[in-house]
């Protein structure tokens, strides 16, 4: 909490005749004060504050009951950051609050808003208290202000790091949805890679990939690039390293659908295409892994002539 | 740190644990040898299931190994090389060349015992 | 508990796996994965082999570190050895190379996001390598 300053206003008034300033109070006499005031204002001031929530059309994903209950949370919660500024346990809440909206569409503009909406609120219920005596309603606000701003701030910060979070775990879902290691055989997997890989989701399915190997027990692997239009050279290496890597887990990789211009930039980092096991589709690799695993590859008799 | 050496018929089986120093690899190294030599053994295989830090002493160890019990007629397979092990160790540019890998212990037999096969 | 910063004298071989037991530990403190963990202590062995190797002795310190807006590991390996009197050939390699000659330091900056080495010869050598929780 900032010391209080003495302001020029303040010492004008000083001089007049039979003019008693008070201006002892500490700032945390003040906000005390304050504190209790919205307390005690609590019901009435709540639901000030959800008028508002609806006149503005914020928080159309809710109902008015579910408005409500968190609002009463989140006043709570408000007037007890003010008297105690642990803002860290606001953080905490704040993220909380917003793991269970977010997923019914809240966005951050709603959350800003309903926040700055209470903070009005609050600030005219001051005005309107001291209204009479105009040094202390400024005293009063000096307290209430920086803490105020500071709730604001925390609480969005805190959706928005939520909201980030989540972000985070629905583009992972989705590069490992997107890319399933399929068993198709006993100890065989296919990889299909289709599309553009950038470097970190060539090392996660990298990693997939490995782990897959352990899970199945897999001996061949055949990774399909033939969607692949073009790698850099920094996922070129990463295929090198995935075949590399395979091998210490006992497992040989056949690579299929390689382009030229993709066998080119294998050539360029150094790759013998020689010692790499490549075959030109993914049929032709599935059933050169099924040779290498012994299986024998038999044509069954035509079903249409039956 | 001792490393406990199993055998099994012909094929000599060693569990690596986790935090062996240098001087404990070099141990084991010598041991091995003299292990393969003393039982006349034709496969020998090291279970590094237990580390899981692969750096480049380990692995030139790993080669040593393999090498050295190649000139005395046995084969080595290398099993258990945990996955994030395996990606480290490529990022490294360790890729064990020339020694041979298999999953676990029961693959490492299978290849031990096809191995055996294709040279009687 | 978070520690500070975690330094290890490196003197011998046994100091190796002291080093990369503790940056282990503290990535996984850090909330690093599994795999990105072993990265890190692996990186650290070979640091710390290095120190061992060339200069006899030297030091780790390890410790959290904050970018913008994540979390990181900083791993600083110094010592006042030789020195390299080249380093544009000791970064030098390609891909895939064994890695069994030499520094293997090109093999830990792949192993990290970021990295740098100041050295002199006669002086003594740092390295320092930085890792992100992704």
């Amino acid at each position: 909490m900032s010391k209080r300053e003495i302001t020029s206003k303040d010492s004008e008034a000083r001089g007049g005749p039979g003019v008693e300033i008070v201006r002892s109070e500490a700032p945390s006499e003040l906000l005390r004060e304050l504190v209790a005031h919205l307390r005690q204002n609590r019901t009435q001031l709540r639901e000030e504050w959800v008028v508002r929530i609806t006149e503005t059309r914020l928080l159309t994903a809710m109902t008015k009951e579910e408005i409500f209950a968190e609002a009463t949370s989140v006043y709570d919660s408000y007037v007890e950051a003010l008297e105690t500024e642990a803002f860290e346990a606001l953080q905490a809440y704040a993220r909380n609050l917003s793991e269970r909206i977010i997923p019914r569409g809240v966005e951050t503009h709603e959350v800003v808003g309903i926040v700055l909406l209470l903070r009005d609120v609050l600030a005219r219920s001051l005005f309107a208290k001291y209204q009479t005596d105009f040094k202390k309603l400024n005293r009063i606000l000096d307290a209430y202000e920086p803490a105020a701003n500071r709730i604001a701030n925390t609480v969005a910060v805190g959706f928005v790091q939520e909201r980030e979070r989540v972000i985070r775990q629905q583009q992972e879902a989705i590069r490992e949805l997107s890319t399933p290691v399929l068993q198709v055989r006993e100890r065989l997997l296919i990889l299909p890679i289709i599309g553009v890989i950038d470097p970190q989701r060539a090392r996660q399915l990298t990693e997939q990939l490995l782990r897959g190997i352990r899970t199945n027990r897999a001996k061949v692997v055949v990774i399909d690039i033939t969607g692949v239009a073009a790698m850099d050279l920094t996922v070129a290496n990463n295929l090198v390293q995935t075949v590399e890597a395979s091998r210490l887990l006992g497992a040989t990789v056949i690579v299929t659908g390689l382009s030229p211009e993709i066998a080119q930039t294998l050539v360029t980092i150094g790759v013998d295409l020689g010692k790499m096991n490549t075959v030109g589709d993914l049929q032709g690799g599935i059933e050169q892994a099924e040779r290498l695993l012994g299986y024998k590859v038999v044509t069954l008799a035509d079903p249409r002539q039956s | 740190m001792e490393v406990p050496i199993l055998k099994q018929g012909e094929v000599l089986i060693a569990t690596f644990q986790a935090a062996l120093s240098d001087a404990d690899l070099e141990h084991l190294r010598r041991g091995l040898v003299q292990q393969v030599v003393r039982f006349r053994s034709r496969g020998v295989i090291v279970d590094v299931t237990a580390m899981d830090v692969m750096d480049s002493f380990a692995s030139r160890t790993l080669r040593e190994i393999a090498h050295m019990i190649r000139l005395r007629g046995a084969e080595t397979v290398i099993v258990g090389i945990q996955p994030e092990v395996a990606f480290a160790m490529v990022q490294l540019g360790l890729t064990l060349e020339g020694v041979a890998t298999a999953l676990d212990l029961e693959e490492g037999l299978a290849y031990l015992i096809e191995k055996f096969k294709n040279i009687d | 508990m978070r520690a500070g910063e975690i330094r290890v004298a490196i003197n011998s071989d046994q100091d190796i796996v002291a080093a990369r037991q503790k940056g282990r530990a503290l990535a996984t403190e850090l909330g690093f994965s599994t795999g990105d963990a072993t990265l890190i202590a692996t990186a650290i062995s070979e640091l710390a082999r290095n120190i061992v190797s060339y200069a006899g002795k030297g030091e780790m310190s390890l410790k959290m570190v904050h970018g913008s807006s994540r979390q990181g590991i900083l791993i600083i390996a110094s010592d006042n050895g030789p020195g390299i009197r080249d380093i544009r050939q000791a970064m030098r390699d390609g891909f895939s190379t064994s890695g069994s000659l030499g520094l293997g330091l090109p093999g830990v900056r792949r192993l990290m996001d970021e990295f740098e080495i100041a050295s002199e010869p006669g002086q003594g050598t740092i390295v320092t390598v930085k890792k992100w929780k992704q």
